[in-house]
């Protein structure tokens, strides 16, 4: 997914390949600014095309390339097979409308059912995710919730038509560490009940090892290392994610200077040739600085795209 | 609920009595007499204009005058210098004349400018929206009366209808109602579309700048999320959240009725309030001209506390 | 972990490509650039200041290259670009280029020339006009959004009545008795500064402590000012005091300054009660900054964007009042031209000489079309929110 404006073109996402099994949750971690949330947006298509434009690539939902069908069939998918949740719930709520007009919108786009019902299935919805008194808020307008309360409605409204896929952009990023924990605690309980596939947009290590069956480390549009929670943790292959890991502060560290990775992101507009990381990696040789490296299998699906520090598994392709 | 409404019309008497004040003053300490008094006035005698200025109280001090002036105001007595006519009656008389051209022309700009301003932020960037970016502004800069001149010797030669005053002079009871009516809609034309045209380009600009900045808010983006079609995205959630500042401007188009526009009736010979308050001015007929300003300051204070209720109760944000 | 942090560094020779870097006024030059409308406005604007200011050289003077004034009765009404009728000018009547370029008017005087001097006089008005408001409503806006919340006691307000009063008294030639109240006030605003400095609430005895009650905020005594203006609609408030006072150019200017400072107040109030509760304020305070350096040198280069905005805009709309009130009959007196005035001075020949209207009409209509291009490509330039994404 690149954008364009005026004279220059930003690469958000350069080339990344990732799935999303059923009844697993899938976490996608980077830093800001390394293209996440592009690519989430992008699997919806709610990523306005003047500026930005799909360079190539596919996406696959259960068989369907999203990229090749049309609009009205793409409308049909939102929301009701895949949903979104998204991260700023204050903003993301409209605020001339009750929480009931909302939820209820979600349904009623896509299923056909009467008023009663659907006053019935939103109550039930407010239930599933765990706020109280639901009946009342019903008929409040979304600045009259507290935070937390207001990302339980953003699921409420998501899972609203009971779908497949639920992709949550950082949800917890903007609430305070309890109301965080109490909301992740809710995601998992619900994937489980209704089993369904979650891609959980991240950049706290702390929340992945919370939840993640499987993880991708993104940096700068592409994907540096994948596997399932216990290999990226024990045994990270890359040194971005060897970096990320060491700069996790913890008991051992105790008393010494919390490590962290030298440099900053690069601008998705002017980054640099080769591997995109080798500016601020400690293992870095000069060919890293030419040549884009491939990804180097470690066996049992895991995958890092570091060549130097590559020993033993199946080889890099 | 209540202790703001009763805050708020205090706050506004106590701005209408300062009003009052400063436009009296404005008036008195102006240079110049009216012409009544006017010492070089050769059509007056000097015994004249003692007992003209014995009547009107010109010879007290200022704030005397200022209690008498508006002690005749509210009990309706007020006497125009001009004509001895009572004030009042004047300005009601001009202002069934001005409605109608006042009620047309706010019915063409806001009926037009929503759509063309929702259009233009909707298909931003593109034709529609250009062409009509441009033609806002060219109306925009354009002087009135030139606009007026122009339109008026275009319309005189090729449609060959009245346009000058109300009505066709003399046509009296010989025509038919239809005939009557007819007339009387040429002559509103062409001023009230005059004054439109201007509202038109400020308002459907505004209306486009408001749907644009709504459109780039989050929770459009979760609208689309859900599915909706872009219909139902545009026209529900959007525009919902981009007239709320519409609704408030509803109540200020009020003080609309005085402003009338004098250049506008003077073209057109089109006998309103603009031209009755220029009259007054020139002629420095005081109690016409005090008159006038005190009404327009009532009608801007309610406007201004119409647009506050009417925001209470279209934003559920704001509840006292 | 210390191998990794042998290992950085090391190895680390790599530099990461930057973005280039440019200063904010680059940034905003080159956004302005892609909006060509705006930049043909900056140009028209550029080309009419250059014409204003050639008109005023050559148009002024005893003996100036382009007479506006020069009147030639035998040759009225001329339509442009005609010779003239050479036999019937004196030598120095003749027009500068040989011909008339734009006609000539009722009196027979040069079009072009006029529209050349109304051309700087116009300029003028605008440039003088909104100088006036941006500047009275910059002070008040700057005033109430930061000091709102500071309160006027009730003695300020009665000295300041009792000092207001005694001026009147003054000037109504009751001497004696405004002289008196004139020595007191002023005593009193000394007296309380000293009092000031050793505020001790407790010794003022009951019946006094009154009139340290604080009675109204800055902030409302401010907006309820601007309330008050707003009451008057503003076309007959500027026809209403054109009318009253003697005409000439000066009082025209003053009274559109100082009958449209509304807007840049509400403006700057609204950018200043946002910028007040940010943290570089605070920053600034607690370095000791005084408050009007704090106002003046760190809070108003934030808040200036919309005032930009509304004085172009308002400059606009100056050239355009000023025409309407020639057209009225109350624009700046002859003997300066003012397109306001040829066009005026037109509309009795509309059949027999148009170019009389149109000329005039046409020049203000792009003059005042390139204002309002800058102005709203100034404003979406600097309104992030609404720029244009390509």
């Amino acid at each position: 997914m690149y954008f364009r404006t005026g004279h220059e073109c930003a690469r958000a996402v350069d080339g990344i390949s990732f799935e999303v099994r059923e009844k697993e949750t899938v976490c996608l971690v980077g830093e800001s600014g390394c293209g996440k949330t592009v690519s989430a947006l992008s699997i919806l298509g709610l990523i306005p095309t003047p500026p930005g434009e799909i360079a190539g690539g596919r996406i696959l939902f259960q068989g369907k390339n999203l990229l090749e069908i049309d609009e009205e069939d793409m409308q049909k998918i939102r929301g009701n097979r895949i949903a979104m949740v998204f991260q700023e719930p204050l903003t993301s709520l409209n605020p001339v409308f009750t929480i009931e007009d909302q939820i209820g919108e979600a349904i009623r786009i896509h299923k056909n059912i009467g008023a009663g019902e659907l006053r019935d299935c939103c109550i039930k919805l407010l239930k599933d995710v765990g706020i109280p008194s639901p009946v009342q808020r019903l008929k409040d307008y979304p600045h009259q919730l507290s935070g937390g309360q207001r990302q339980r409605v953003m699921i409420a409204m998501a899972l609203a038509c009971d779908p497949d896929l639920i992709i949550a952009d950082e949800p917890t990023t903007a609430l305070d560490v309890t109301v965080q924990a109490q909301i992740l605690q809710l995601l998992k309980s619900i994937q489980k009940t209704r089993s369904m596939s979650v891609l959980y947009i991240t950049h706290d290590l702390g929340v992945v090892a919370n939840i993640a069956d499987r993880v991708y480390v993104m940096y700068s549009g592409i994907i540096t290392e994948q596997g399932n929670t216990t290999q990226i943790f024990h045994d990270a292959r890359h040194p971005y994610t060897q970096g990320l890991l060491a700069s996790l502060p913890s008991r051992s560290k105790r008393g010494k200077r919390l490590y962290s990775i030298p440099g900053t992101v690069p601008n998705p507009a002017y980054k640099p040739a080769g591997c995109p990381f080798h500016p601020r990696c400690p293992h870095a040789i000069p060919i890293c600085g030419k040549e884009y490296p491939k990804m180097c299998d470690y066996g049992q699906a895991h995958l890092a795209r570091c060549p130097v520090l590559f020993e033993g598994g199946h080889g890099c392709k | 609920m209540i202790s703001f409404i009763g805050r708020s019309v205090i706050q506004k008497i106590i701005t209408l009595f300062f009003v009052s004040i400063v436009s009296f003053l404005i008036i008195h300490i102006a240079p110049g007499k009216p012409s009544q008094v006017d010492p070089m006035n050769p059509k007056f005698t000097p015994e004249v204009v003692e007992r003209f200025q014995k009547e009107f109280h010109l010879d007290k001090p200022l704030h005397v005058q200022y209690f008498y002036f508006y002690k005749d105001l509210f009990t309706g007595e007020t006497i125009s210098w001009k004509d001895n006519q009572s004030v009042l009656n004047k300005i009601w008389e001009r202002f069934l004349n001005s409605l109608p051209l006042f009620i047309v022309g706010t019915i063409i700009t806001w009926t037009l400018s929503f759509p063309i301003g929702i259009r233009s932020a909707i298909f931003r960037g593109q034709f529609y929206d250009r062409s009509a970016t441009f033609l806002s502004y060219l109306l925009i800069s354009i002087p009135g009366f030139f606009f007026a001149y122009v339109l008026i010797i275009f319309v005189v030669n090729q449609f060959h209808v009245p346009v000058i005053g109300m009505e066709t002079f003399g046509i009296g009871d010989g025509a038919s109602l239809p005939h009557l009516f007819m007339d009387r809609i040429w002559h509103l034309f062409l001023p009230s579309v005059l004054g439109a045209t201007g509202g038109i380009a400020v308002l459907s600009r505004y209306v486009r700048s408001q749907m644009l900045e709504v459109e780039g808010q989050d929770y459009i983006r979760t609208a689309r999320a859900k599915g909706l079609p872009p219909e139902q995205v545009h026209y529900k959630h959007a525009l919902r959240n981009a007239l709320l500042p519409f609704v408030t401007m509803f109540g200020l188009i009020l003080p609309g009725l005085i402003g009338g526009s004098v250049i506008i009736e003077s073209i057109f010979s089109w006998p309103g309030m603009g031209r009755m308050a220029y009259e007054a001015i020139l002629a420095r007929d005081y109690p016409v001209i005090l008159t006038v300003n005190f009404v327009s300051a009532v009608l801007v204070l309610a406007g201004t506390f119409i647009s506050d209720l009417l925001y209470l109760v279209v934003d559920p944000r704001i509840r006292l | 972990m210390n191998k990794k942090e042998k290992g950085f560094n090391e190895n680390f020779q790599f530099e990461t490509p930057l973005a280039p870097k440019r200063t904010r006024l680059q940034e905003f030059w080159r956004l302005f650039r892609q909006n060509r409308l705006a930049i043909l406005g900056l140009f028209i604007f550029i080309l009419f200041f250059c014409c204003a200011i050639a008109g005023l050289f050559m148009t002024s003077g005893p003996d100036p290259l382009f007479d506006p004034a020069m009147i030639r009765l035998q040759e009225k009404l001329r339509p442009p670009l005609v010779k003239p009728n050479l036999d019937s000018l004196r030598r120095e009547e003749i027009p500068c280029l040989g011909f008339y370029l734009m006609g000539t008017d009722d009196l027979g005087r040069d079009v072009f020339a006029r529209m050349l001097q109304g051309a700087w006089v116009s300029l003028t008005v605008g440039f003088v006009a909104v100088g006036i408001s941006v500047l009275i409503g910059i002070f008040m806006g700057g005033v109430a959004g930061y000091f709102g919340q500071h309160h006027i006691r009730v003695d300020h307000i009665l000295v300041t009545v009792l000092l207001i009063s005694g001026t009147a008294l003054v000037t109504g030639h009751f001497i004696r008795f405004g002289a008196v109240l004139l020595c007191l006030t002023p005593a009193y605003i000394f007296y309380s500064f000293l009092t000031q400095n050793r505020s001790r609430e407790k010794t003022v005895p009951s019946w006094a402590r009154v009139f340290r009650k604080n009675a109204v905020s800055v902030d409302t005594l401010i907006m309820r000012l601007v309330d008050i203006m707003l009451c008057f609609p503003s076309f007959f408030l500027i026809l209403t005091v054109v009318a009253l006072l003697p005409a000439s150019i000066y009082n025209i200017m003053i009274v559109i300054g100082l009958t449209s400072w509304m807007g840049t107040t509400r403006f700057v109030r609204a950018e200043f009660l946002s910028l007040r509760e940010q943290d570089f304020v605070a920053a600034v305070k607690t370095l000791g900054v005084g408050n009007f350096r704090i106002i003046f040198r760190h809070m108003m280069p934030n808040a200036v964007a919309p005032v930009l905005v509304s004085a172009t805009i308002g400059i606009a709309t100056a050239i355009l009042t000023e025409a309407g009130l020639s057209f009225l009959g109350f624009g700046v007196p002859p003997p300066y031209a003012t397109w306001g005035n040829i066009l005026s001075d037109g509309k009795n020949f509309i059949f027999d000489a148009p170019w009389l209207t149109f000329i005039p009409g046409i020049a203000i209509l792009i003059v005042v079309l390139s204002f309002n291009l800058f102005g709203e490509g100034l404003r979406d330039v600097l309104n992030p929110k609404l720029r244009e994404r390509h």
